[in-house]
């Protein structure tokens, strides 16, 4: 497959403040693509540059092999689902949709057509008369998604498009733009911050902190091979912890010796050891080399959350099974279930919120 | 309760200095001098059509070259950085806080046939040219003196258009050109109506511009009135009289302008 859209070298600053640095980022014809990542990680920001409305400070952006840096908005073959919207106030539901295709002087009876066929997608039949300020922030949201659609573009950018809707309406928007998607074979560059969206919805992911690509890859790989701490802290709950790689498979956490899978770190290399919560499971004291007691328990749902202090970390713990509110209990955990990855550099240290906000 | 409390003053003042007033003119302008009712007043009115009729010209001229010079000049502004802004609205107001007359008064040593333009042109062996006590002039001296009220309102409309709207516009496909038409322009419509209003009431009822600029011969409306109150021609009733019939007409025009512009927005009068 060729890649319709190619991001080299991307830098962007505001005030001197490097806001993207140096993304690299190759999208393929007709994928689905998400951008995850915290707030105010640049994401908006990279759709900014895909759409034309910002330039690049340094970079190139390429569109089905050639150059567009500087190309203006409206001669791109890309829509935009804006994060606030951005609809037209002076006109009601049915204008705001049909706009792009009365600019583009389509006959009327093809966007009577088409417009009916976004109304009904978005659910918003019979709303078509109602001007935009008396929608809720719900359905604005849904005429942002159709006013885009309509136009059947090459790239379709989502910059959060179903941030405002409930979690019902949301998984059902979730599987219709998943549907449009693969129907009418575009290209989506989708942004969110909900890491469930992004895995369920998403041919690749792509995961930013700090304007930076901290991982390309399937859903899968994502979660299950975080390449780093924040990756895995990003995506689904993780038990991050310290330690120290004695040699290749074997691994010290909490001054215990574990077996593991990973090697190529070098002897005695500090390391992050990532274990996922459904990865360990609860066993008498006696037969687990790290005990704790347990500190909380909470129903999810599925399944129970459980906090376990055991030596100098806590410790989530997901399991159907509920432990006991004091109990002591041994924590186990196979060889495989402990991803080994390089410390982050102390720059990237995920976790603490700068402030960056005056 | 509380809200008529507080708002009582207001009442009076309404009622005092703007619904009593407006009463007094009608009751003039529908009574002789002895205080009998009669229409003849009114229907004097007609014999000045002409006068009326290039009035409302001249104003409208006027307005309609100071919506071409603002608008676009509104819109250039809302484009530039918040501190270019604000020198430049400095700009455009500083005219505002010289003396009416003395402005005036500017233009008509400039226009005259010894001003400094038709001593440029004599340099040139042009000219000179009759300039002053033109039409023309009075349409130069409205639109130098009423163009910031035309900008202002713009601006303030402009201002408040939403960035990401035209980003919007851009995105699905309008040029530049194309967003002004089908964006900014009906956004900026409230804007439109009233800096139109702002310039074209005071510009139909002036008397100093066409009376400095004008001459004798391009006498307005507002020339007519004064000269009833304070003239020679001294008649009250019939000052009253037209004073009336020109709300009436103004009142009319705004209407139309108001039903040609957009339907829920309300426009300052
Ligand atoms: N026009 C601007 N001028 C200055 N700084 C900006 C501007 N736009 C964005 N930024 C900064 O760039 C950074 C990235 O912003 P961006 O909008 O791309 O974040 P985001 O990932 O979309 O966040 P969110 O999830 O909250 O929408 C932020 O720190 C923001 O403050
Ligand atoms: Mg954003």
């Amino acid at each position: 497959m060729n890649s319709i859209i190619t991001l080299k070298d991307i830098v962007v600053e505001f005030d001197g403040e490097r806001i993207l640095d140096k993304i690299n980022l190759d999208i393929k014809d007709k994928e689905f693509v998400t951008l995850l990542g915290p707030s105010g990680c640049g994401k908006t920001t990279t759709l900014r540059i895909i759409g034309g409305f910002i330039n690049p400070d340094s970079g190139t952006v390429y569109f089905d092999g050639k150059e567009i840096n500087g190309l203006p908005p409206h001669k791109r073959n890309v829509n935009t689902v804006f994060q606030r919207y951005a609809l037209f106030p002076h006109l009601n539901v049915y204008e705001n949709i049909a706009f792009g295709l009365r600019v583009k002087k389509v006959p009327e009876k093809e966007i009577n057509k088409r417009v009916a066929e976004m109304l009904k997608l978005v659910n918003l039949v019979g709303f078509e008369k109602r001007t935009v300020q008396r929608l809720s922030g719900g359905q604005q949201q849904r005429v942002a998604i159709a006013r885009a659609l309509v136009n059947h573009p090459k790239v379709l950018l989502l910059d959060e498009p179903l941030g405002a809707l409930d979690l019902k309406l949301r998984k059902e928007m979730q599987i219709e733009l998943k549907r449009i998607q693969q129907q009418l074979e575009i290209t989506f560059i989708y942004v969110t911050h909900d890491q469930e969206e992004a895995l369920t919805m998403s041919d690749t992911v792509v995961v930013m902190n700090g304007g930076v690509i901290q991982q390309i890859g399937s859903p899968v790989d994502i979660y299950n091979e975080p390449e780093n701490a924040f990756v895995a802290d990003f995506i689904g709950e993780s038990n991050i912890l310290n330690g120290l790689m004695l040699k290749d498979k074997l691994v010290e956490i909490s001054g215990r010796t574990f077996e593991c899978v990973d090697g190529g770190f070098g002897d005695n290399t500090p390391v992050d050891v990532v274990i996922r919560p459904e990865d360990i499971t609860i066993v008498a004291p006696d037969e687990s080399q790290l005990c704790g007691v347990v500190e909380s328990v909470i129903f999810k749902g599925v399944h129970y959350e459980m906090l376990i202090d055991a030596y100098d970390y806590r410790w989530i713990v997901h399991s159907t099974k509920a432990a006991e509110k004091g109990a002591s209990v041994g924590l186990k955990f196979g060889p495989d279930d402990i991803h080994i990855m390089h410390k982050l550099k102390e720059t990237e240290q995920f976790g603490e919120e700068t402030p960056d906000e005056e | 309760m509380k809200n008529k409390l507080i708002s009582a003053p207001y009442l009076v003042w309404m009622v005092v200095f703007i619904l009593v007033p407006l009463l007094m003119v009608a009751y003039f302008a529908f009574t002789d001098k002895d205080g009998n009712f009669t229409l003849n007043y009114v229907a004097d009115v007609a014999q000045y059509s002409q006068i009326f009729v290039r009035s409302i010209w001249l104003a409208a001229i006027a307005t309609v070259i100071c919506l071409v010079i603002s608008y676009p000049l509104a819109y250039i502004l809302t484009g530039m950085s918040k501190n270019t802004q604000s020198t430049m609205l400095m700009l455009v107001m500083l005219p505002m806080w010289m003396n009416f007359l003395l402005r005036t008064y500017a233009w008509m040593t400039m226009l005259g046939n010894n001003g400094i333009i038709n001593s440029i042109f004599g340099f040139f062996g042009l000219g000179p040219y009759k300039m002053l006590n033109t039409e023309g002039a009075v349409v130069l001296g409205m639109v130098y003196n009423y163009l910031p009220y035309m900008i202002l309102p713009l601006y303030s409309v402009m201002v408040k258009i939403d960035k990401s709207v035209i980003e919007a516009a851009s995105d699905l496909g309008c040029n530049t050109w194309n967003t002004l038409f089908r964006v900014v322009l009906p956004l900026s419509l409230p804007g439109v109506m009233s800096g139109i209003t702002m310039v074209f009431v005071p510009a139909i009822s002036t008397f100093i511009i066409s009376r400095m600029l004008g001459g004798g011969g391009n006498l307005l409306i507002g020339d007519l009135i004064e000269m009833q109150f304070l003239g020679n021609a001294y008649n009250v009733n019939l000052g009253a009289a037209i004073s009336l019939v020109l709300m009436v007409i103004i009142l009319l025009i705004m209407t139309i302008m108001n039903q040609f512009g957009s339907d829920d927005e309300t426009v300052l009068m």
